[in-house]
């Protein structure tokens, strides 16, 4: 039995397009954020860095037999990375000291300047993006509309979550509208998680360290903004990999095709849920 | 659908995003290796100098840290000793013969010995240095400011910055080590050639017998082993015109972020 379709227009342009530069902003920020990182791969919590005070540390060691192994080092225990972090090849080569591969850093090979150059652009491209969607949302009720949670939807969190556990996603009408659990997260990591890498990215500047000296101090030194901007970073990660594993399970077609052409199809009330 | 089938699917997906993934990469550092595309980013440099130069007040100071926040050790980074005989020679006696000189555009060159620039009033501060690299130290730093010294040879109106020439080679016999600023970081409160380090004569590692510090700027702009100091209108014709050694192998001439 075909059941009845109809075809909504679910993200305006502007969301479509912010969402696109987002993703490639993402990639390239991570990747040559990973470049800057290995100039100095290890972590510190406070003002400075020193070097017997590294919450984490990534580090290539000999062995007797003159073997290259990786270490990662977290709060003083070590373990053995070899081939991703703290030793890895490029290619076929030997195993060289590197705190992230070269397949995960902008540019591949070690080079802290270009890959600054890439990091500082994209920022700008990321911050100035991110401004325009939100002032966009704001003004033209996208933010009120479709990603402000209700009081129903707030009283609903329990059940929602049940539903994710168990796959049971909404169809008909209610799949045209953000669930509350996908409200809480895009808000979570739009007015949460970007603004606070930018605020610890910030946080480095010496120049802006002078006009704003409180701003480290907020994330406890210079040196906790840059494991926090690290950590924060990877949080961003965990969620573009739920988000890609929710855009999978609740027909990854269907979803793909509306954010980028906008329509997205529906099955009518009491249908199956989309699966295509 | 037989397993069979979905298995190479799925092999030939992983293959697919490989490959995009590879390609990529590829791209990308083909990208930074275009001029065009260099040039693109580097765009991003003006716009945050642009920036940075609006939002920070011409003296705002770096902020200054108490005795207890010092590093423990403060890390000797890049050049540690160098290797010029001319430098090593000048080491051996304490530096006694060293002259620290002041040309290019000034109505009055000069040179001062170090006992001299001790004599000038001082400036101590406790700030924190922090590097491209990532890393951060924190020092107490007593020199002369950059502004008494210039005050004393005057400046010439043509001038707009100053060049910090370097003893030091990074690699044997390779370019010396130089820097730049301009005049609003020369003059700048906190912007001092520092001859102490923690209450002790600035040791070898860290660019004896002087180095500069500049405080609202990476650390690679606190140029060590400072030898002489040249105002110019420009830095073309310097080095390979980039305006230091760093800025010269593609880093930031701005190095507030």
């Amino acid at each position: 039995m075909a059941l009845p379709e109809r075809r909504i227009y679910r993200h305006a342009l502007p969301t479509r397009l912010s969402h696109w530069l987002t993703a490639l902003c993402l990639v390239v920020l991570i990747m040559s954020g990973l470049q800057i990182f290995n100039a100095h791969p290890s972590l510190y919590w406070g003002e400075r860095s020193d070097p017997d005070r590294a919450l984490l540390r990534l580090k290539a060691v000999e062995t007797p037999e003159g073997e290259t192994r990786g270490v990662t080092e977290i709060l003083g225990r070590e373990f053995d990375t070899t081939g991703v972090l703290g030793a890895s090849h490029e290619g076929g080569g030997e195993f060289e000291e590197r705190g992230f591969p070269s397949w995960a850093t902008l540019p591949g090979p070690q080079w802290l300047a270009m890959g600054r150059r890439w990091h500082f652009f994209f920022a700008w491209v990321f911050v100035l993006n991110g401004l325009g969607f939100s002032l966009w949302a704001l003004v033209r009720g996208h933010l009120a509309r479709d990603l402000w949670p209700t009081g129903a939807d707030l009283r609903s969190i329990a059940r929602s979550a049940i539903d994710h556990v168990r796959f049971r996603h909404p169809t008909g009408a209610a799949a045209s509208r953000y669930n509350v659990l996908q409200k809480l997260s895009y808000l979570g990591v739009i007015f949460g998680l970007a603004p606070l890498i930018v605020a610890t990215g910030l946080a480095m500047s010496p120049a802006l360290d002078a006009t704003v000296p409180w701003l480290p101090g907020l994330f406890g030194g210079r040196q906790s903004a840059r494991t926090v901007h690290f950590v924060a970073t990877f949080a961003f990660v965990g969620f573009v990999a739920g988000h890609l594993f929710m855009v999978t399970v609740t027909g990854l077609w269907n979803n793909t095709r509306s954010i980028i052409t906008g329509w997205y199809r529906i099955r009518s009330e009491g249908g199956m849920d989309d699966t295509a | 659908m037989t397993p069979r089938k979905g298995l190479n699917r799925r092999q030939f997906a992983i293959r697919g995003l490989q490959l995009l993934g590879a390609s990529l990469l590829a791209g990308c550092d083909a990208l930074s290796q275009r001029d065009w595309f260099a040039s693109m980013l580097e765009g991003a440099e003006g716009l945050t100098r642009t920036v940075q130069k609006i939002i920070v007040p011409r003296r705002a100071l770096a902020r200054e840290f108490t005795d207890a926040d010092r590093s423990p050790v403060f890390r000797g980074n890049g050049t540690i000793n160098p290797s010029e005989p001319e430098y090593q020679a000048l080491a051996s006696t304490g530096f006694a013969a060293y002259r620290l000189e002041i040309g290019g555009l000034v109505e009055r060159p000069a040179s001062f010995s170090l006992a001299e620039l001790r004599s000038l009033p001082s400036r101590t501060q406790i700030t924190r240095h922090d590097c491209v690299e990532g890393w951060s130290a924190i020092g107490k730093w007593k020199g002369v400011r950059l502004a008494t010294l210039l005050e004393r040879v005057g400046v010439k109106p043509a001038a707009r910055y100053v060049v910090v020439h370097c003893f030091d080679a990074l690699k044997e016999g390779g370019d010396k080590y130089y820097e730049s600023l301009d005049l609003e970081d020369a003059l700048h409160e906190q912007t001092i050639l520092a001859y102490d380090l923690n209450d002790e004569r600035l040791p070898l590692t860290n660019g004896a017998p002087l180095r500069l510090r500049i405080e609202r700027q990476l650390g690679y702009k606190a140029a060590k082993y400072v030898r002489r100091l040249e105002l110019v209108e420009g830095f073309d014709a310097i080095g390979r015109g980039k305006g230091g050694y760093w800025e010269d192998r593609g880093y930031e001439w701005y190095a507030g972020i």
